[in-house]
């Protein structure tokens, strides 16, 4: 186990790290110039010269990148170009906020989904898991901004029962006031994910009530509730956590949607708004951060799986 | 092999969008970039069927004339993934060794980012448009056909005729090109059905972003983005792309997951991500 956890740990540092050679290799070798995407086709010369020697970007590269590297290691991501503030801690204001998103959906999605997959695959054929089924296919299918679009047309346009964009911290409008502008964006983020899980967790489920194990538990006699829990369950959940860490990446997508449709100041709205601004430092810090999260989210996920899955422990490459 | 009636409904359809999408241009009733400032958001009727925007240009032939986009993204974006991703895969396969070990950390790194993120990253740094969204959501998806393909070749090395093709001392491309490739066909095209359906998802957000087809385009993500500002006076504007967008998502899909079943029964009802 101990084997396994340095392995995972390594080769996600080896990511990491690869990530930054990527991340700055885009910017800075796809063709066009920094300067040129900061200031424009019509900058001058002496323009681009000035800002090239302000942002060190007159060193030959792998100069560049040390610095760039090496300031990451410390905490530090450079300077914002259009706030003219350190990127850090505008990064790591708008990565709270984005937790929080990011916090209710897993929780919610893990919760309800599962909830769900398994009554539909305890209730075979039945008009619920129909029904289910039915909205799964829909809910897969329909992309999240256009989700924004409706959510917002109901309720707030329509309705007018809750905000259609912004966020207030609990401080200024109390727990309800900051509660109200969540709902949207959380429940846009999450049915997709539901329907995914859900889906997922109904087939395994039935695969596991079929296996022989469930056979033999309910032939020792055991009431039924407790050949589904201790049995089926565990056997039925172990796909799901890989799946669950598939779908961070989908609810990171989301995210930079969700927060842009909603203008809900976190992080992927702030990449959205450092790309549009030609923001370089903002952009690479935020990619940065967004790929770690990911990569410790996965490696989490891994782990999990492996604690739960003793197979895993002796061969030691878990997906 | 019975052909289920889902897939021949989902086939259907996006055989008739791809039509509409593909004479699109030809039939339109309106011209879908004309500016008229006294039909400016006017609800649907009988004569504009999904109503008019802020412009006073036709949603429909907006919509219509705006079909191809989608559809491009979607196939292109996957055909290039394919293109790209099954050679790599088999290559690794055959290989091994460090070649192997090159293609395969490559892929590694390259799934360890969120594909959006990928997205963004590879379109923050051009300008936008057609083309190029289209590459960027094929190179995102790039790392799994070639997962995909690698693992559908490493099965296939290991079957008898293959051995009988090195046997007759035949070369590597002939081994890739004329014994594998044939046989890898089946998993291939089940991946790259459902794969699709997520290529013209990830292409739509980052239209709608802005990273796509500019203005004044009529890509069906970039529509619903613009459509946002009139959105409780004129909900047309971005209601009528959108269900457009659904119908296309939700037949493509299931085309993908009919076909799944129909070619590899044993994955029939299992998620995919």
């Amino acid at each position: 186990m101990a084997g396994f956890l340095a392995r995972r740990f390594l080769s996600v540092l080896f990511v990491l790290w690869a990530m930054t050679v990527l991340v700055f290799a885009i910017v800075h070798i796809l063709p066009g110039s920094v300067a040129h995407m900061i200031l424009g086709e019509f900058a001058t010369d002496a323009a681009i010269v000035e800002l090239e020697e302000r942002l060190g970007l007159n060193q030959p590269l792998y100069l560049q990148y040390w610095h760039w590297f090496t300031g990451l290691l410390r905490g530090d991501f450079g300077q914002s170009l259009t706030m003219e503030r350190p990127a850090a801690p505008l990064i790591l204001e708008a990565l709270g906020k984005s937790a929080i998103l990011a916090g209710i959906s897993i929780v919610l999605v893990a919760i309800v989904g599962i909830s769900l997959g398994i009554h539909s695959a305890t209730h075979v054929g039945t008009w619920s898991d129909r029904g289910l089924t039915l909205m799964q296919y829909f809910f897969i299918a329909v992309p999240e901004f256009f989700w924004c679009i409706l959510v917002i047309l109901f309720f707030a346009a329509w309705l007018g029962w809750l905000p259609a964009t912004g966020y207030s911290p609990i401080s200024e409008a109390g727990i309800l006031g900051w509660a109200r502008h969540l709902i949207l964006p959380v429940s846009t983020l999450v049915l997709g994910l539901i329907a995914h899980i859900s889906r997922l967790v109904r087939s395994s489920m039935l695969e596991a009530i079929e296996s022989r194990y469930v056979l033999a538990a309910r032939a020792k006699g055991l009431p039924e509730r407790i050949v589904l829990r201790r049995h089926a369950l565990p056997n039925a959940l172990l796909p799901a956590i890989t799946i669950l860490a598939v779908d961070i990446g989908i609810l990171i997508g989301g995210i930079v949607v969700v927060e842009s449709v909603f203008a809900y100041p976190g992080l992927g709205r702030m990449l959205i708004y450092a790309i549009d601004n030609q923001d370089v430092p903002l952009m690479m810090g935020g990619m940065i951060v967004i790929t770690t999260i990911y990569a410790l989210a996965n490696l989490a996920a891994d782990i999990l799986y492996a604690v739960l899955n003793p197979r895993i422990r002796v061969s030691g490459t878990a997906g | 092999m019975r052909i289920p009636r889902t897939l021949i409904v989902g086939g259907l359809v996006v055989g008739a969008i791809c039509l509409l999408a593909a004479i699109g241009p030809w039939i339109v009733p309106f011209e879908p970039d004309a500016f008229s400032v006294r039909e400016r958001l006017l609800p649907p009727s009988a004569e504009h069927w999904f109503g008019t925007d802020e412009f006073g240009r036709d949603v429909f032939s907006r919509v219509l004339a705006g079909a191809h986009h989608s559809l491009l993204m979607g196939f292109g974006a996957t055909a290039l993934s394919l293109a790209i991703g099954v050679p790599l895969g088999m290559i690794a396969a055959f290989r091994r060794g460090w070649t192997e070990e090159v293609i395969m950390r490559g892929v590694d790194l390259m799934i360890s980012i969120p594909p959006v993120l990928l997205g963004l990253l590879i379109l923050a740094v051009t300008d936008p448009g057609l083309m190029k969204t289209m590459i960027a959501v094929g190179l995102v998806y790039v790392p799994i056909m070639t997962r995909v393909s690698r693992a559908v070749a490493l099965g296939l090395l290991a079957e008898d005729f293959v051995e009988a093709a090195r046997a007759r001392g035949e070369g590597a491309f002939h081994i890739l090109a004329r014994e594998i490739l044939p046989n890898a066909w089946p998993p291939l095209i089940v991946e790259t059905a459902l794969r699709i359906t997520f290529a013209i998802l990830l292409g739509s957000a980052l239209s709608f972003l802005g990273l796509g087809p500019q203005p004044p385009d009529s890509e069906w993500g970039l529509m619903i983005a613009e459509s946002r500002p009139f959105i409780s006076e004129a909900p047309w504007i971005g209601l009528a792309p959108g269900l457009c967008l659904c119908l296309l998502l939700i037949s493509v899909n299931i085309v993908g997951e009919g076909l799944r079943d129909l070619l590899d029964p044993r994955l029939r009802g299992r998620g995919h991500g």
